[in-house]
């Protein structure tokens, strides 16, 4: 039975961290707002990308120019997975949920006979991967320095992952993050990136897409330089919806840690002012029985 | 006056301008190109330059872009630029380290083709600092 200080400090100590865990919700909402104000401004400029992509897709017609970022090297033995997770952890189930989906992923491409690379983006990823597939994992990227997210971070991941295609390093490419589709729900998915799926249907060109388009450089030219970026903004993309899922994630951590800490700190409460009282009764007990032994 | 037409600068951060303009001129790939409206369906890549456009309310504005596409459609246009900024908001430290990059990007490359690819990057970059850094 803990004494009645033992019960004090316990009270105290988790009243403190209800504190820290309801600064950490506070911080968390600020910082969600912020991640998906930066979500949404970058909305335009990917949803763009797609249409022109799909406008000079369809004027190539698939023709034999096509850059091999766009049709794969024909062959799927070495796989390369670019794992985003966030860089800290208190944020629920969010790193694990990419780290489960990954590591499905790794294990069926395993028993298929594939070879397989990863690519860390993330301090939590690479941690739980480690302890499976050490050895698979040929880099890691880390953004804890990178307060905000720019285009240049995620233009120099896109950069490794290329330069290691054009090396031959893989066949096909995977980028693995998580949706954010709501505070409360981000869903984990799995998104190719090398070879560029190609929409067979372009989606809905720009207005005036069917007219004939004139190309300066030539489609081929634009196209070789298109697809790398595209390749960049799908992972800024990533990387984006990953900020805003963790902040997600981890305010609804922090609430559910928050209400935990206030019931625990009411049962406590409980059990002290029990105690207290049966303290108080137990010495009036003594003195009573001790005035009537007289 | 000159009809208008919907002009888009988007960088992958965030949608710069969209709005009403008169015309615009693009640095592109192959040589400056003045837009207006009505302009033939073109799509050309961009060196980086100087974008100005000329506001239907009749102000003019500059932005320095830094490479990427602009899609040219009779109803409007769509300048994809990989980063962009106002010319009054250009940083002089910003530049530098842009030049300072291509000119390791330079050294650094490989074969012929990526040489002068780098340097063609490197000289544009230097005109552009020339353009809108008035010494």
């Amino acid at each position: 039975m803990p004494s009645l200080k033992d019960l004090r400090n316990r009270i105290a100590s988790v009243k403190a961290t209800q504190k820290i865990t309801k600064a950490m919700q506070m911080v968390a909402a600020a910082k969600l707002r912020r991640a998906q104000e930066a979500a949404e401004a970058a909305r335009p400029y990917s949803e763009r990308m797609g249409s022109v992509l799909a406008n000079i897709t369809q004027a190539i017609g698939g023709g034999g120019d096509a850059p091999a970022l766009m049709t794969g090297t024909g062959k799927d033995d070495v796989h390369l997975l670019v794992v985003c997770t966030a860089e800290r952890g208190l944020c629920g189930g969010f790193n694990s949920q990419i780290a489960r989906l990954a590591r499905d992923h790794i294990r069926r491409l395993l028993a298929d006979g594939k070879q397989v690379k990863i690519i860390c983006v993330g301090k939590k990823g690479f941690d739980i991967l480690r302890r499976d597939y050490a050895s698979m994992i040929i880099d890691r990227v880390d953004l804890r320095e990178v307060k905000t997210l720019r285009f240049v971070n995620a233009d120099a991941i896109a950069k490794k992952v290329i330069h290691l295609f054009n090396e031959g390093g893989f066949d096909i490419c995977t980028l693995f993050y998580s949706q954010f589709k709501s505070v409360i729900s981000q869903i984990p998915t799995a998104q190719q990136i090398i070879p560029a799926g190609v929409a067979s249907a372009p989606a809905e060109a720009i207005d005036g897409g069917n007219a004939v388009y004139e190309y300066e450089p030539e489609p081929g030219e634009i196209l070789s330089d298109l697809i790398p970026r595209n390749i960049s903004v799908q992972v800024f993309r990533a990387l984006l919806e990953n900020a805003a899922g963790e902040m997600g994630a981890k305010m609804s951590a922090m609430d559910n840690a928050t209400r935990n800490a206030g019931e625990m700190i009411n049962k406590l409460s409980i059990t002290y002012n029990r105690q207290r009282q049966a303290q108080i009764t137990k010495e009036l007990i003594e003195i009573i029985s001790g005035a009537e032994a007289l | 006056m000159a009809e208008a037409f919907k002009f888009e600068l988007v960088s992958p951060e965030r949608l710069l301008v969209s709005e009403q303009v008169e015309s615009v001129v693009i640095p592109g790939a192959e040589g400056e190109m003045t837009v207006m409206a009505h302009h033939a369906p073109v799509m050309t890549t961009i060196k980086p330059g100087v974008v100005t456009v000329k506001t239907a309310s009749g102000g003019e504005e500059r932005y320095v872009v830094f490479g990427g596409f602009a899609d040219i459609v009779p109803a409007g246009c769509t300048l994809l630029a990989e980063s962009a900024v106002a010319v009054k908001d250009v940083d002089r430290a910003d530049l530098a380290r842009r030049i300072q990059e291509a000119k390791e990007d330079a050294a650094d490359a490989k074969d012929d083709q990526a040489r002068s690819k780098a340097e063609q990057f490197l000289s544009q970059l230097t005109t552009l600092e020339g353009a809108i850094l008035p010494a």
